[in-house]
C-alpha cells in the first residue's frame, strides 16, 4: 500500500471539501445579503474571496506535486485532474458571490424596487445545485451529480423569465432602470454560478465512471 | 499498420512440475503494435513471454497445454524451435552481449544462418546497428569488445543482434530494468520506432514505461490474464477492480 500517497490524497480531498464549505457559507450569506440588502454582509463576502483564492492555489500546487512525485493512474489520476478543474469552478462561483455582493452594495444606493418575481425561485434552484454539487463530490454520488446537470435548464429558464420582466419594467418605469440593471447583472451571475456547478457535476461523473462527457 | 493478429493464444496452461504457472491464457497479439505485460513478480508474465518463442522448452519439468499460433501456424506442433526463434527474437533484462567484438555480435546470427560474404555481413551489421539507434556511437569501434561499452549501449547492441536475423517479432523481457533513465528513454524511443516494422512484446515492472510506449497492455496476476485492452483504457479506466488496485498501488 502506498501510505504516503493515500494520506496525500485524503488531505487533498479534505482541502476541496473545505473549499466547498467556505463557498457554501459565502453563497448563503450572499443570498441573505441580497434579500435583506445588507451592505455589511456583502462587504464581508467580498473580503472572504481572497481566502478561497489562496485555497485554490494551495490545492493546485498539491495536485501538481502529487502528479510529479507519485505518478497517479486510473481512478487516482481521474480524481486529481478533475480536482484541478473543479477548484477553478468553485473559485469562479465564489467570485460570482463577490460580484453579486458588489451589486448588492450598488443597489442599496437607489430607492428599493420590488424584486423580480422569479428571483427567489432562481436563487433556490441555483443554491440547490451548488449544495448538491459539493455533496456529490463528498459522497461520490452519481445521482446527485445527475440531478445538478438536469437542474441547469430550470435556472436558465428563470433567467430568461426575469430578463423579460426587467425589460418590461425598464420600459414602463424608466426611473427604475439603474436598479433593473443591477438585477440584470445579478441574475447573469446567478445563471453563471449554476453553469459552474454543472461543470463540477460533470467532472464528478468523470471521477466515478471514467466517462468524459464534459462539454 | 493493420490490426492483423500475429499471435493467437488459446487456453494455454503451463506447469512447472505440479505448480501451474499459467492458467487458461487466451489472447490475440496484434502485428505492428507494442504489447506490454504488467503484473507483480511471479504472476507469470515472463513465463508467458517465453512461451511465445518456446524458451521454456529447455526447462526440465515444464508441461504446456493449449495452443499458440504465429500467423495461424501452431508453434508447438508445426514449428522447429530454431526456425521459430529466427522469426521471434528476444532481448533480455541484463544486456548479454557475447564476449566478442560489436561487429561479431551483430554478425553472429546471420553467420549461423549461412551468410558468409563480408560485404553482405558489413551491410547487415551497419543496417542493424542503425536500426538499433547505436550506429553513430559505435561505428568507429566495431572491432572493440561489445563488453567495453556502457550498459545502455550493450543493450542496443543486443537489440541490433536480434534485428540482424530480421525477425518479425521482438520479445523484450524487462529490457531497461538495468539501465539508467537516459538509456531507458533511448530504448523506449527505439521500440516505438521499431514497431513500424516489427511486432513488439515487452514485459516491464515499470508501469509508467508500459504507459509511455505500449499500444496494448495485459495485466497478469497469479498466472491469469486479469485484463487486456488498449493501454489508454487500462491506465485511465480499468474495468477490473484488481487491475485498478494494482496500477494505483493499492495492492498487497
Amino acid at each position: 500500500m502506498r501510505q504516503t500517497f493515500l494520506a496525500q490524497l485524503e488531505e487533498l480531498n479534505n482541502d476541496v471539501i473545505k473549499m466547498g464549505s467556505i463557498l457554501e457559507l459565502s453563497m448563503n450569506e450572499m443570498i441573505g445579503a441580497l434579500y435583506e440588502k445588507d451592505i455589511e454582509k456583502a462587504k464581508k463576502i467580498i473580503d472572504r474571496d481572497d481566502e478561497i483564492d489562496l485555497l485554490e492555489q494551495h490545492i493546485e500546487r498539491e495536485c501538481v506535486n502529487i502528479i510529479a512525485k507519485q505518478q497517479p493512474l486510473a481512478s487516482d489520476l481521474r480524481k486529481i485532474t478533475s480536482i484541478m478543474k473543479i477548484i477553478t469552478d468553485i473559485e469562479r462561483i465564489a467570485d460570482q458571490c463577490a460580484d453579486i455582493s458588489e451589486y448588492i452594495i450598488k443597489l442599496s444606493k437607489y430607492p428599493q424596487m420590488e424584486e423580480p418575481k422569479s428571483l427567489e425561485l432562481m436563487i433556490e434552484a441555483m443554491k440547490k445545485m451548488v449544495i448538491n454539487t459539493i455533496d456529490s463530490f463528498v459522497e461520490a454520488d452519481l445521482e446527485k451529480a445527475k440531478a445538478v446537470i438536469e437542474a441547469d435548464d430550470e435556472v436558465d429558464n428563470d433567467f430568461e423569465k426575469i430578463t423579460d420582466e426587467l425589460s418590461l419594467t425598464m420600459q414602463n418605469k424608466p426611473e427604475l432602470v439603474p436598479q433593473c440593471v443591477c438585477y440584470l447583472m445579478i441574475i447573469k451571475y446567478l445563471e453563471r454560478m449554476a453553469d459552474h456547478a454543472t461543470n463540477i457535476a460533470e467532472w464528478i461523473t468523470y471521477i466515478v465512471t471514467g466517462d468524459l462527457t464534459v462539454g | 499498420m493493420s490490426d492483423k493478429v500475429k499471435f493467437t493464444v488459446k487456453d494455454l496452461d503451463l506447469f512447472y512440475g505440479n505448480f501451474q504457472a499459467l492458467k487458461k491464457i487466451n489472447m490475440s497479439i496484434e502485428q505492428g503494435k507494442i504489447t506490454a505485460f504488467i503484473g507483480p513478480s511471479g504472476c507469470g508474465k515472463s513465463t508467458f513471454l517465453k512461451t511465445l518463442n518456446r524458451m521454456n522448452d529447455l526447462i526440465e519439468g515444464v508441461k504446456i497445454e493449449g495452443e499458440v499460433t504465429l500467423d495461424g501456424v501452431d508453434i508447438y506442433k508445426d514449428f522447429d524451435a530454431i526456425m521459430l526463434r529466427s522469426r521471434v527474437g528476444m532481448v533480455f533484462q541484463q544486456p548479454n552481449p557475447f564476449p566478442m567484438s560489436i561487429y561479431d555480435n551483430v554478425a553472429y546470427g546471420p553467420r549461423i544462418h549461412g551468410v558468409k560474404k563480408k560485404s553482405a555481413l558489413d551491410e547487415i551489421v551497419e543496417k542493424s546497428l542503425r536500426q538499433a539507434a547505436i550506429w553513430d556511437e559505435v561505428k568507429d569501434k566495431l572491432k572493440k569488445s561489445a563488453l567495453a561499452v556502457s550498459g545502455g549501449q550493450q543493450q542496443r547492441v543486443c537489440i541490433a543482434r536480434t534485428l540482424a536475423i530480421e525477425p518479425e517479432v521482438i520479445l523484450m523481457d524487462e529490457p531497461t530494468s538495468a539501465l539508467d533513465p537516459i538509456s531507458t528513454i533511448k530504448i523506449e524511443d527505439l521500440a516505438t520506432e521499431l514497431k513500424k516494422q516489427y511486432t513488439i512484446i515487452i514485459v516491464t515492472h515499470n508501469m509508467q514505461q508500459a504507459g509511455r510506449i505500449s499500444d496494448k497492455t495485459a495485466f497478469f496476476l497469479t498466472g491469469e490474464v486479469i485484463e487486456y485492452g488498449d493501454t489508454e483504457q487500462i491506465f485511465n479506466k480499468p474495468v477490473n477492480k484488481k487491475t485498478e488496485d494494482y496500477i494505483t498501488g493499492r495492492f498487497g
